[in-house]
């Protein structure tokens, strides 16, 4: 029994920038992983080294027990890809292109109809419209429907909500759970951390290096310090002030409020300060700073 | 508190499909407001009528204390543009960038020079002052875009999408010049799709098929809504559109 | 199969939803065509003439009568003086003048005529002297009886195209032309925009084989490049009177070959560059330009220098034209043109190799 994924200390660098350096994870089969990270962190490298469009500089990977490099015809018959941009027809209708993407894979729209009925029938009352003149929402839920026309073991999706307003985002992921449950490896990358909660596992990335893999519930959990949230009406007055005393350990803006770490253990008179949980976004800033 | 942006009844209508429909809403100096809605929902068209590049069906609109309608050139010279598709030369180098905008906006020679020291003191950027702007790391690129927008010390600064991809400590500290700018009273007016980033403006307004449903402080409507974030309460609204990503 | 069909499919749906493409494909070949037959031609017609005739006798009067009545010329003004004339070049009223110096031609049998040009265009200027050189040797001629110390004059007679039409000498080079533009042009510009929109990536990633992905992309240009190959030659035979002189099926042959060497081109440069612009350029800037300059439509490659000439050498299009003047105007057996195909095919086979090697299963690092 294979890993759906392994990497295995994979590097690759353009000139003289190094896009990943010794990556190395491993997703179980069935697992809805997150690759977080901001924009250049590396995570359409990685991605494109897995559907054997790039080769490494170093290091090894699998998908579904198979090289990405010398057996990179049998990937492409397995693996679905959505790539960071829309990457479909645009001149051609909503019909037209999941069709041709059908035809490519040697399959055809009945077939595998079952697996993306529930997303393409929200596009099917546009099927005749070009692709080009869809909103964002319905872009999406075609690209994906054409990812997974052909029944991919491992679907890897690249950003797949970046540009998109939150109700389809939120749909999107509700799509992502479903395709879970029928079996379906998914890497899926993002830059926003709020996203990472709602993945099995996530792999924190930052310029080529993971910082962190885990749960996101281990993530918050493993965060080493007390996290304090303060709100005031001029908090970036106050900001400036937290970050003038020493016994501040850290402290950044959270929405309305401030998120602070002290150096030391708080005495019981400062009421105005609430303990919080931390978010994956605190672990990230934290995993930062060091 | 003054108010720099006034609108009363503002209309856009294309042909029979109404974009925006008579919505009324003012931002006051140096407020940072949010300006939210889902795809299709109006806010770029808004947005458009407000920079004074598309004229209103119906309604009044004054911007900078210039009618949106009559005044359009008065209002471009007041305002500062940021978006994440298109705000830097790429080719330039950072002080070039600085003094093209500078210039565009008509501001003299002398504050051109004093301007850009003083920005990139700000930014700490002076030691990348002649590096060409796509060398530098993307979070770099979009402080010296906000930079870049209020060089000219518009009164008023639209944002569309400003944070988009980078990692959140970059993120922060663009929220931190954000608000460096709006306690020196430049109005800020940002559009986005994400919902924690709305959670940093003093008040927001969310859009549903061209009407403006809610506005208030973030923390307000979260009480409204009794919802634990803003985009649970951008959930609630939005989901009643009904053109929304159909049209 | 199936795969490759509906490759095809999309790719004429992609071109037929594109209105510029269509323009460019379909309508733009019968516009040059139009256009280099009939405007743009090196034919002297009503050209602009000015006489100094001070002698005024018969000889000279029947000259003038002749040089006027031609199509070639127009007698536009009988100047009194040479300064007239020199005026009357300068302000570009007329191109030639023809000036009679008072020794009667009857009499003494001594001719002195002048002939003054525009020689700005030298090209056309050696044209409007040569025509009206013989115009005048013609009545010369005519009128030798009564005269018989004239000199013979050489007789000039113009073969393959003995009405000197231009479209004689264009039509090869626009078919060169416009199948260069087309298949090279075209495709690669199709190949790239799919880099460029990113579904290349979707593409490569499928199980699709590469040969698959480039047959489909050429295909359709190749079948547009027929119907273009069509519309030329019926174009030129009916509407330009240029008729096909050889044989039809080599003449087609050598188009087919001749195709596939520029599509095999247009594979290289998309393999080379990553953006549409670029593509644009290169076939523009790197194809056109050779094209039209070093491959004879405009210059007769055997007066350009050496180097140039070399230089032409490589290109396939050079080839092609030479071949087809051979064929269509000359009328040649296949024997006449063998060298033309043994090359262009053999540089069809090595683009097309060189493009299909090159073409990357993988994205480009």
């Amino acid at each position: 029994m294979f890993e759906a994924l392994a990497v295995n200390n994979i590097s690759i660098t353009y000139g003289k920038l190094q896009a990943l350096k010794d990556v190395c994870f491993k997703v179980e089969k069935g697992e809805l992983f997150g690759l977080i990270g901001p924009d250049g962190a590396g995570k359409t490298s990685l991605f494109r080294i897995l559907t054997s469009l790039l080769i490494p500089n170093n290091g090894t990977a699998t998908v579904d027990g198979l090289d990405v490099v010398r057996d990179y015809r049998q990937i492409r018959n397995r693996v679905g890809y959505m790539p960071g941009r829309f990457s479909l027809y645009q001149d051609l209708t909503v019909e037209e292109n999941l069709n041709f993407f059908a035809t490519v894979f040697g399959t055809t729209v009945k077939e595998n109809y079952y697996l993306i009925k529930d997303i393409y029938r929200q596009i099917e009352p546009f099927k005749t419209r070009r692709a080009g003149k869809l909103s964002g929402g319905m872009k999406q839920k075609l690209a994906l429907s054409c990812a997974l026309i052909h029944k991919p073991t491992v679907l890897f999706l690249d950003e797949p909500t970046t540009g998109v307003d939150p109700v389809s985002r939120k749909e999107f992921w509700g799509m992502l759970k479903k395709l879970k449950e029928q079996g379906i490896t998914i890497l899926v990358s993002t830059p926003y951390m709020d996203e990472a909660a709602l993945c099995d596992r996530v792999a924190l990335i930052q310029k080529g290096e993971i910082l962190k893999i885990d749960t996101p519930k281990q993530i918050s959990e493993s965060f080493p310090h007390k996290l304090y949230s303060i709100h005031s009406d001029d908090n970036y007055n106050l900001l400036l002030q937290l970050r003038k005393n020493p016994t501040v350990y850290s402290a950044y803006s959270f929405g309305d409020t401030l998120h602070v770490v002290f150096n030391e253990e708080l005495t019981a008179d400062n009421t105005q300060y609430k303990e919080i949980q931390p978010t994956i976004e605190d672990c990230f800033m934290d995993l930062l700073k060091k | 508190m003054e108010k720099v942006i006034k609108t009363e009844k503002l209309t856009k209508k294309f042909g029979d499909f109404t974009a925006v429909d008579a919505i009324s809403f003012e931002v006051g100096t140096g407020e940072i407001f949010g300006f939210l809605g889902a795809n299709g929902a109006g806010k770029t068209t808004v947005m458009r009528m407000l920079c004074g590049l598309s004229h209103p069906t119906s309604g009044i609109g004054t911007v900078a204390g210039f009618d949106i309608f009559h005044q359009s050139e008065s209002v471009k010279k007041n305002i500062g543009y940021m978006s994440q598709k298109f705000s830097l030369y790429n080719d330039l180098k950072v002080w070039e960038n600085l003094r093209l905008f500078g210039g565009i906006y008509g501001m003299k020679e002398i504050e051109i020079v004093e301007k850009t020291t003083k920005t990139l003191q700000e930014l700490g950027f002076e030691s990348e002052r002649n590096t060409l702007v796509k060398s530098l790391p993307l979070g770099w690129k979009q402080k010296l875009a906000f930079s870049v927008s209020i060089f000219h010390e518009p009164k008023i600064v639209f944002l569309d999408e400003p944070t988009g991809g980078v990692d959140p400590v970059t993120r922060r500290q663009f929220w931190e010049l954000i608000y460096a700018a709006a306690t020196r009273g430049i109005t800020i007016f940002v559009t986005t799709h994400y919902m924690d980033e709305a959670e940093y403006c003093n008040r927001v307004s969310i859009m549903v098929d061209g009407k403006i449903e809610a506005l208030d402080t973030p923390r307000n409507l979260k009480n409204t809504f009794d919802a634990v974030s803003m985009d649970e309460v951008f959930q609630r609204l939005a989901r009643k559109a009904k053109r929304s990503d159909n049209y | 199969m199936k795969q490759f069909l509906s490759f095809v499919k999309k790719e004429f749906y992609h071109i037929f939803r594109d209105r510029r493409t269509i323009l460019i494909l379909l309508v733009m070949p019968v516009i040059q065509i139009i256009l280099f037959g009939f405007a743009i031609t090196t034919e002297v017609k009503d050209t602009p003439i000015a006489v100094l005739n001070p002698v005024k006798d018969d000889a000279s009067r029947q000259i003038v009568e002749r040089l006027a009545a031609s199509e070639y010329f127009t007698l536009v003004s009988e100047a009194n003086r040479v300064e007239d004339i020199e005026k009357a070049l300068q302000k570009g009223e007329i191109k030639l003048a023809v000036v009679f110096y008072p020794d009667n031609i009857l009499h003494t049998g001594e001719a002195a005529v002048q002939i003054i040009v525009d020689a700005t265009d030298p090209n056309q200027a050696n044209i409007f002297a040569n025509y009206a050189t013989n115009i005048i040797s013609q009545w010369a001629i005519e009128n030798q009886w009564n005269n018989s110390q004239l000199k013979i004059v050489p007789q000039i007679k113009m073969l393959y195209n003995p009405q000197m039409k231009g479209a004689y000498n264009f039509v090869p080079g626009v078919m060169g032309l416009i199948l260069m533009l087309i298949c090279a042009m075209m495709t690669s510009v199709s190949i790239v925009r799919e880099k460029e929109m990113g579904t290349m990536e979707t593409l490569l990633v499928s199980p699709v084989k590469p040969i698959y992905i480039i047959l489909a992309k050429i295909t359709p240009y190749f079948v547009l490049s027929i119907v273009n190959l069509t519309t030329i030659l019926l174009l030129s035979v009916f509407v330009l009177g240029v008729p096909v002189a050889g044989n039809l099926w080599l003449l087609i042959l050598l188009s087919l070959i001749f195709i596939l060497s520029t599509l095999s081109i247009g594979l290289f440069i998309s393999n080379v560059v990553s953006t549409q612009v670029a593509a644009m350029l290169i076939s523009g800037m790197a194809l056109m330009m050779p094209t039209m300059l070093l491959s004879g439509i405009i210059y007769p490659i055997e007066s350009m220098p050496e180097i140039l000439q070399w230089l032409s050498c490589i290109l396939p299009v050079r080839w092609y034209i030479a071949a087809v003047r051979a064929l269509m105007i000359q009328g040649v057996d296949f024997i006449f043109v063998v060298k033309e195909f043994a090359i262009l095919t053999g540089m069809a086979l090595v683009l097309l190799g060189v493009s299909l090697k090159r073409f990357n299963v993988r994205l480009n690092n």
